[in-house]
């Protein structure tokens, strides 16, 4: 199954990606020879098999409603880009 | 025999008889590292003030009488996957050149609070993404016993860093073989214990339903002495065990006659190098000169693993990998507005193997393509999962496999052909998707390459594992000359 | 010209009510400084885990339990994946596919009076998001923004209904008896200016009769009930105007500008609803027994239709009475404690929607915060009735319990209000005022009643109001025969 410049510039768009023309090409190739690997996987007939999602079957982990310290403020904005008056602070976002 | 030689009983012997301390354990060690790691690269980060501080605080315990136990005073280290508390935690991207976590990974904590000493932070394919630590956004890590060759990845500078004598032991990350194959390429054992037996905490996720840390180590006795240090439940992971711990010291010292070995035959077929099926069908017959008894086996969803593991981990490393926008913490390129800067702090932040994992997972997320992509595999891997469930309820005790196809591949030879890349993982993926127990350790070689085998056992089965691996191995040494002629040359990163 | 028929549903967000964040062990206080209720958890700092808050899960039990739902016995997390500054792992956790709670309904008025079921089509559990701090008025005029995420991860609940609503009377009806519901099941403080209940509204129009839905339209930025009233009736309004000169409906997220009093276009981006949920491998799921929903179920008070209706029932409350009480959990669960002690309901509700509410408001104190005790009240309202006091006395007791925080007894005793009921001490006062007033007690023989009045006022004067005036009637009609 072939991916188009159409579908990784709109997964590229959700990823928050920019996929330069230059690296279009090469992008699509090594894409397209992984998906079509992946289609083996249609070759299975999964008829009325469950779903996996955790393979430890776990259930019901849970933590006490109590309030533990926080981290001090000077540690939460240690390692931002940019901040100010104790805010994290990014330019206007369109 | 050279303090580098020792297991990690042998250096605490030294250690007590007052023949060497930590410290001066630790200024070896990180000597070593001056010397040899230029050529190896094993290392992003060294921490030797911090080291020492350590090594000094255990010869004091021990002077007061105070040890903590086995790995108090022994040098060793993490791959930057591990946040640790105020040392750089880079996870061999860009995007995180600068990141200095505020919290330690629990397993870390486990080893720190029993005293280990940290030397340094090891080398990784970025976000654990690739199998050859070629993808590091720094440098990549060459094999010690040819530096021309990859110590395998992605925990290849964790690997690297044993076998070369770099460090007494390292943890490691396996999410579909990162651990057992870097252990195999590099001649030492390695552990990718059941999901859920490491705490998950503090370790940068790349696939959290398939990601577990793991143990390097030079021999299979040493290794599970550091796998008791780190594992059981943590409140911090929901999805750690809550189950006891196992004894996998005692575990080494059982005998295998009696148990039942099982031969997947699927592991064995096409694509296998067949010098490397040799060498497995030789440890079963060890295993069966033993007393074991050896027995072929079938798991047939076996070559769907491969394919369903790249669904999965790039399905969950794009959404794993959406919090590095350049908002909160790491490396941002700066632009008018933050759409701009999201889009440009991720474009070149992220590697290109990261970045088409990304893509891909969020393709195979977007809607679409969710049911014949994610839903799918998430089927299938119930079909992989039966399979083992099946073989191990039909009272086989672990299985025996081939790691890679082949010995460790040059460096380059596979940078372009990301699905060649991939193809080395097929052996060792599986376990993940199951969520299996799994060990490597080493046993031959092809022309002096080291080469390992697999064992696989049952969930939480892992005692089980250290029997057979304690039964099997073959310790490999690095040669003592093969690295002196590069580092008297030098090597270019 | 063709009838329209209006269709609304309604999403709301409660936060709730519990001490910490839904995955971290942060305090979910209001306010506070920026980024100081923050850990590397609700940061989303990289390798961090979430582990699930119980209470928060016991609280959207009870929100179930209260809204008629069925409690899910197997519910799970998922991931919705979205950028945005105020989003630290930049994706949200909540539940898709398999939400804790479905199918309930709420019971409000229609237009004729009936009652209607409003269906519930779920609760699900999930995070909040950080707040963002504007430098400019709004987002588009700011040139940065700065992100606080002390709200980052604080539980939610979302309650979605089905779109069984005709009108914005309905909405607002829903609207009011959720929050009551909410509110009487200690869920959420529901309070909307605080941004601790929200709503959003998904309306569109159909012709009459019609079972084929038009396009639906979704309001955010209401922050009151009466905002939502008024989003309502002027996009009903935009609709069929539409519709009427022929133009399409477009599917989009309108805001409510209060300002002006409509709805305007926000701008809709291409994509933003591929939000890519999936399984949230870092949690497991949530399986519920029936005995852990009993044991949830009987923390839950009395709510609001049952207690209108035992009310009226058994207490002999007038309609008004009762939606007065019950409209104030708190004024309705001080009723029922001051109940438990004085059994004259009908005095009791009387004395809190009279005196007791008014001293409230005078003092602009919230009902959670009434100073006096149940039982105190009890005592005023037991001497009261008994006739130990009269009924000025007891208010002005009251009164002082508010300001002073005094016992009822102690204000008595001090004031000396005491009622006098003994007959033989009251006899020497009757007779002296009928001495002193001859003339009217003249009149009063001669027939005129009017004369009873003035002579019971002067026994009163007398006694400084301290005369029990029944006792004072009965002496003077057995003393002027």
């Amino acid at each position: 199954m072939a991916i188009t410049v159409n579908d990784v510039e709109y997964v590229a768009k959700l990823a928050k990606l920019t996929i330069a023309d230059e690296e279009m090409d090469g992008y699509i190739k090594k894409l397209s020879a992984i998906l079509d690997y992946m289609q083996q996987l249609q070759e299975i007939d999964t008829n009325g098999v469950p779903l996996t999602t955790h393979v430890l079957p776990l259930e019901n982990i849970f933590r006490k409603d109590e309030v533990k310290p926080c981290l001090p403020r000077e540690k939460v904005l240690a390692n931002a880009p940019d901040t100010e008056d104790g805010y994290f602070k990014v330019p206007k976002i369109f | 025999m050279s303090i580098y030689d020792m297991t990690i009983n042998q250096l605490q012997q030294q250690l007590n008889d007052k023949n060497i301390s930590s410290y001066e354990l630790t200024k070896k060690y990180l000597a070593r590292i001056e010397e040899i790691d230029p050529v190896i690269h094993a290392y992003i980060t060294v921490t030797p003030e911090a080291a020492l501080e350590a090594a000094k605080a255990s010869d004091e315990r021990r002077a007061r009488g105070e040890l903590i136990g086995d790995l108090d005073g022994i040098p060793m280290a993490l791959k930057d996957i591990f946040c640790t508390d105020g040392i750089l935690t880079t996870c061999a991207s860009k995007i995180l050149a600068n990141f200095v976590p505020p919290y330690n990974a629990t397993c870390w904590q486990r080893l720190a609070d029993v005293g280990a000493v940290l030397l340094g932070k090891c080398n990784l394919d970025e976000f654990a993404m690739g199998s050859s630590t070629e993808n590091s956004a720094y440098f990549a890590t060459r094999n010690p016993f040819d530096i021309e060759r990859t110590p395998g990845g992605s925990s290849g500078g964790s690997a690297a860093a044993v076998a070369a004598d770099l460090a007494a032991y390292t943890l490691g990350t396996d999410t579909g073989g990162s651990v057992r194959q870097p252990a195999h390429y590099c001649g030492v054992v390695g552990i990718k214990p059941t999901y859920g037996l490491i705490s998950r905490f503090g370790i940068i996720p790349y696939a959290s339903s398939l990601d577990q840390a793991g143990v390097f180590a030079k021999n299979v006795y040493d290794c599970a002495t550091v796998l008791e240090a780190v594992s059981g439940h943590d409140e911090k992971d929901s999805t750690s065990t809550p189950y006891p711990i196992g004894d996998y010291r005692g575990a080494c010292q059982r005998d295998v006659k009696g148990m039942k070995i099982g031969m997947p035959k699927e592991f064995f077929e096409e694509g296998i190098d067949p010098r490397t099926i040799e060498i497995v069908k030789k440890a079963a017959e060890k295993f069966a000169a033993a007393g074991a008894e050896v027995i072929e086996v079938s798991l047939p969803h076996t070559k769907y693993a491969l394919p369903a593991y790249y669904v999965l981990a790039c399905a969950e490393a794009s959404s794993n990998l959406a919090r590095y926008d350049g908002v909160r913490y790491g490396v941002r390129v700066d632009k008018p507005t933050l759409e701009e800067i999201f889009c440009a702090t991720r474009s070149a932040g992220f590697g290109e193997e990261v970045k088409r994992r990304i893509l891909l997972g969020t393709y195979a997320l977007s809607s679409g393509y969710y049911d014949a992509y994610y839903n799918k595999t998430l089927q299938v891997r119930t079909l992989i999962k039966e399979d083992y469930d099946k073989v191990f309820a039909s009272g086989i005790d672990c299985l025996l496999t081939p790691v890679t196809p082949g010995p460790a591949f040059k460096l380059g030879e596979m940078l372009d052909d990301p699905l060649t890349m991939y193809m080395t993982d097929v052996c060792t993926v599986p376990i993940n998707i199951a969520g299996l127990a799994s060990m490597v350790v080493p046993f031959a070689d092809i022309e002096g390459l080291p080469v390992g085998v697999q064992l696989i056992g049952a969930p939480f089965s892992e005692e089980k594992l250290f029997t057979a691996a304690s039964a099997v191995e073959v310790p490999r040494r690095l040669p003592p000359d093969i690295l002196k002629q590069a580092v008297e040359k030098g090597v270019e990163r | 010209m063709t009838e329209f028929q209006t269709v609304i549903g309604l999403e709301f967000h409660a936060e709730l009510k519990t001490k910490t964040k839904i995955f971290c062990s942060c305090p979910t206080t209001f306010a506070g400084e920026p980024n100081t209720h923050v850990c590397p958890v609700c940061l989303g700092l990289p390798g961090v885990l979430p582990v699930l808050n119980k209470r928060a899960v016991e609280l959207a039990m009870k929100a179930g339990l209260a809204l008629n739902c069925q409690i899910s016995p197997f519910s799970k997390f998922d991931r919705k994946n979205y950028f945005y500054p105020d989003l630290p792992k930049a994706y949200q956790v909540t539940q898709y596919p398999l939400p804790i709670c479905k199918s309930g309904y709420i019971t409000v008025p229609d237009a004729d009076g009936n009652e209607k079921n409003i269906r519930i089509n779920r609760i699900h559990l999930e995070e909040d998001a950080g707040k963002l701090v504007h430098s400019g008025e709004s987002i588009t005029t700011s040139n940065y923004s700065l992100p606080d995420y002390n709200r980052a991860a604080v539980p939610l609940i979302e309650i979605v209904s089905e779109p069984d609503m005709a009108s914005a009377e309905e909405a607002k009806a829903f609207g009011d008896k959720l929050k009551l519901i909410l509110e009487y099941a200690g869920v959420s403080d529901v309070k909307m200016e605080q941004g601790s209940l929200r709503c959003d509204v998904n309306i569109s129009l159909m012709p009459k009769g019609s079972d084929k839905l038009g396009t639906k339209v979704e309001i955010k930025n209401l922050n009151s009930f009466r905002a939502m009233h008024r989003a309502i009736q002027f996009e009903e309004d935009r609709q069929r105007r539409m519709i009427e000169r022929g133009e399409k409906i477009v599917q989009e997220t309108r805001t409510w500008d209060e300002g002006s009093g409509q709805t305007l276009s926000m701008r809709s981006k291409e994509n933003d609803h591929d939000y890519r949920y999936f399984p949230e491998p870092d949690l497991v799921p949530t399986v519920i027994t029936p005995e852990w929903i009993e044991a949830v179920r009987s923390e839950l008070p009395e709510l609001p239709d049952k207690r209108e209706k035992r009310l009226k029932e058994e207490c002999g409350l007038s309609y008004y009475d009762c939606a007065q009480i019950v409209a104030t959990p708190a004024l309705a669960f001080f009723f029922d404690e001051v109940a438990k002690i004085f059994d004259d309901k009908k005095t009791i509700a009387n004395w809190l929607i009279g005196d007791v509410s008014r001293l409230i408001n005078v003092a602009e104190k919230e009902y959670e915060q009434i100073p006096i005790a149940a039982d105190d009240l009890a005592y005023l309202l037991e001497q009261a009735k008994s006739g130990a006091i009269n009924n000025n006395s007891a208010k002005a007791v009251l009164e002082e319990m508010f300001a002073s925080g005094k016992k009822p007894a102690e204000i008595i005793s001090e004031r000396g209000f005491a009622q006098i009921s003994d007959s033989s001490a009251l006899e020497e006062a009757v007779k002296a005022v009928i001495e002193a007033n001859a003339k009217a007690a003249e009149d009063f023989r001669a027939g005129k009643q009017q004369a009873m009045g003035f002579l019971m006022g002067q026994v009163m004067k007398a006694t400084k109001g301290q005369a029990n005036p029944n006792l004072v009637k009965e002496l003077l009609a057995k003393m002027l025969k």
